[in-house]
């Protein structure tokens, strides 16, 4: 058995059993950071349950329940009325669950949350796929990508997941990515605080995944900043319906430089790569609307 | 003592109850026949009473998971459902049970579709009977009213420690008034103390994982523990019954007997029917026939040696099912009931009957036959469908 010599700081073990450059993990050590120990976590079983641990074992030093795929949303909301009732004030409850147990079959419960205003932060952290469960498609998945159920590549555009929580007009709805920690850490902190104060806090984090996009584990930070700085992935906050840019890219680089990065787009064509080039300017010209 | 008569039907019953017990959390979604009670906790709820918080959630599925997650933090609570909702729990369910949450859950029986039905039949919870949960199928309105406040009790006792439904056949019970007595809240209170979680919580005082990914020897030896919260459940049921007798003069236990003592032949039932059953046993004691009736009240645990005992010495014992338990020669009560009795010496004569389906009336007329079909044999051994005329929906008629 591994000794680890050195205690874990914060609220998360080291040694955990991620897969090499995984940036769900460091998703997840920022959120614990800033939604501190009195908190209670609500995790279905995607990548992250790793963090619920196994057996006797856990990595997390707050509570968690280990819920369901599709009901992420549902468990936390039951969590906040348990302790309303029991007029147990303070405490954080937080969802932290994949784009599949978010984007896809979660939607249902989480879109509930969000209309009845339960206290709740719920964090998408985005690996674009069924990770932990070898790689399938999600409606996350980047348009043309590989994935074991996208074999030649994923068609349709996929669900705009920040427009979505927007327009349930909660107070607060941000994304966010794990190759922009300082943007990442703020947000992580006024969601924590809007979901005490106002209402829902969503936060979609984009988590690149070197397992399933097929990038060297050394590269997880470049990949998750060639997304921003190729506008593939935006960084946005939705306060209170007010929509900006937390992080502008003036001079974007084209989207070949992100995608050449990857396994998962080896297959791309000159044409699609165009396309895909069309799809983020249009989909940028569409983001700067919202803006004032 | 304060006894207060009250016009309820089923489903106001079990949402007084539930308001009575104290429920902290309700998250309840509508479905016909089950409607009126999470109207009736909403209504509660707005008035400032009890439940304290109502959750308006959006499916059957969310209903239950809020429920887990606001039980797993220290708040009694509770939901209700019907047919295809319960259905749409059955994910959530095995959690419930799996974590040891207390909940109670009115469920109205109504059939599973595919045909729809809105009507009485008991599918939908037969369907969910290896789900962990404890089952009590009630015969009328009073009993839905003491059954939901004893559930919170048997279920919150740390011999048992699991969720349980109290199953109310549609329609017939949830739609049908009565004059209820209704005790004091004092009286209520007294026997039903404030809810505490007993087992693992989710407080970050003591920081703790529910639910994480369990070995298989683990797993094995937590499943061992909730198969022993079911036998103990069989004496807590009677001791829960029994001190619910001495405060209101109610007492309940696993199961009824109805002049079963010197009964030659023996009729055994779930749920409403057994009213019309007793009023026929009645018709034919007058007649000069040994007849009796056997009610059981707890499906889950199903209590075998109590079962066993009550029918030792009958000569003809005859099963009725309001469920299909298709792709079986034997529907699911009837199983048990013949399980329950394998070995018995002298053996009685065992007899199945499915009846009832999708609301079908079961009428004295219906008993009748399958008292007749019993003396002819039919149905020995097997469930034998009576009423059955295929001739209403364009096929032969065969029987």
């Amino acid at each position: 058995m591994l000794k680890v010599e050195s205690p874990a700081k914060h609220l998360m073990a080291h040694g955990i059993s991620t897969c090499a450059g995984c940036s769900m993990e460091l998703a997840a050590r920022y959120l614990l950071k800033a939604a501190g120990p009195q908190s209670i976590v609500v995790i279905p079983p995607g990548c992250a349950a790793l963090l619920s641990g196994f057996g006797a074992e856990t990595v997390v030093k707050v509570p968690v329940f280990q819920g369901n795929l599709e009901n992420t949303a549902a468990y936390a909301a039951g969590i906040r009325a348990g302790l309303e009732v029991l007029g147990k004030e303070g405490i954080n409850v937080v969802g932290f669950a994949g784009d599949g147990a978010t984007v896809d079959i979660g939607l249902q419960a989480l879109s509930a949350a969000f209309e009845r205003g339960d206290h709740i932060l719920y964090v998408c952290y985005d690996n674009e796929a069924y990770m932990n469960t070898g790689i399938q498609g999600s409606a996350s998945t980047f348009p043309d990508a590989w994935t074991t159920t996208t074999p030649a590549g994923k068609e349709g555009l996929g669900k705009n997941m920040l427009e979505i929580a927007a327009a349930h007009r909660i107070p607060y709805a941000a994304t966010a990515s794990a190759g922009y920690v300082n943007d990442l850490a703020r947000k992580l902190t006024a969601a924590v605080q809007a979901a005490r104060e106002k209402g829902p806090a969503y936060l979609h984090i984009s988590t690149p995944c070197p397992t399933g996009w097929r990038f060297d584990p050394a590269l997880t930070i470049a990949v998750a900043k060639a997304a921003v700085q190729t506008r593939a992935w935006n960084l946005v906050e939705v306060v209170d319906g007010d929509w900006r840019l937390t992080v502008e890219v003036k001079d974007p680089k084209p989207i070949g430089e992100y995608l050449r990065l990857q396994g998962r787009f080896r297959a791309l064509t000159p044409e699609q790569e165009a396309k895909l080039q069309q799809l983020v300017d249009s989909e940028y010209e569409k983001l700067l609307a919202h803006l004032k | 003592m304060a006894v207060k008569r009250r016009l309820l039907d089923g489903n106001s019953a079990a949402a007084l109850a539930m308001q009575m017990a104290r429920v902290q959390v309700a998250a309840m979604y509508p479905i016909t026949p089950q409607s009126p009670i999470a109207e009736a906790m909403s209504e509660f709820a707005a008035q400032g009473s009890y439940p304290k918080k109502f959750m308006r959630v959006e499916s059957e599925h969310s209903a239950l998971s809020a429920a887990v997650g606001a039980c797993l933090v220290g708040a009694r609570a509770g939901t209700a459902t019907s047919s295809v909702g319960l259905a749409l729990m059955h994910e959530v369910l095995g959690v419930a049970s799996g974590v040891r949450a207390p909940i109670v859950m009115p469920v109205v029986n109504r059939a599973l579709a595919a045909p729809w039905s809105l009507w009485a039949d008991h599918q939908d919870a037969m369907a969910e009977r290896d789900s962990g949960w404890l089952q009590l199928y009630v015969e009328n309105v009073q009993e839905v009213f003491d059954s939901v406040l004893m559930a919170y009790k048997i279920a919150e006792d740390p011999r048992v420690l699991l969720p349980i439904m109290v199953c109310q056949d549609g329609f017939f019970v949830s739609h049908n008034s009565e004059a209820v007595a209704v005790p004091a809240q004092e009286v209520v209170d007294a026997f039903l103390p404030p809810y505490e979680p007993k087992n693992a919580y989710l407080d970050p005082a003591s920081p703790l994982v529910i639910d994480d990914l369990t070995p298989p020897t683990l797993f094995t030896e937590l499943r061992y523990q909730q198969k022993e919260a079911f036998a103990n459940a069989l004496t807590v049921i009677e001791e829960v019954g029994a001190e619910y007798g001495r405060l209101t003069g109610r007492t309940y236990g696993l199961v009824e007997e109805y002049r079963l003592a010197d009964a030659e032949t023996a009729l055994v039932v779930l749920g409403s029917v057994a009213g019309t059953m007793k009023g026929l046993v009645d018709e034919r004691r007058a007649l000069g026939e040994r007849l009796g009736l056997l009610r059981i009240r707890s499906f889950r645990p199903f209590p075998a040696a109590k079962i066993r005992a009550a029918l030792t010495g009958r000569k003809r014992v005859l099963v009725f099912d309001r469920s299909a338990g298709l792709g079986s020669d034997t529907a699911p009560l009837f199983t048990e009931v013949k399980a329950a009795l394998a070995g018995l010496s002298p053996a009685p004569q065992l007899f199945g009957y499915v009846a009832g389906l999708g609301g079908r009336d079961v009428m004295p007329a219906t008993l009748a036959r399958a008292l007749a079909a019993a003396e002819k044999g039919s149905g020995q051994g097997v469930s034998a469908w009576i009423d059955v005329n295929q001739a209403e929906v364009g096929g032969e008629k065969e029987c």
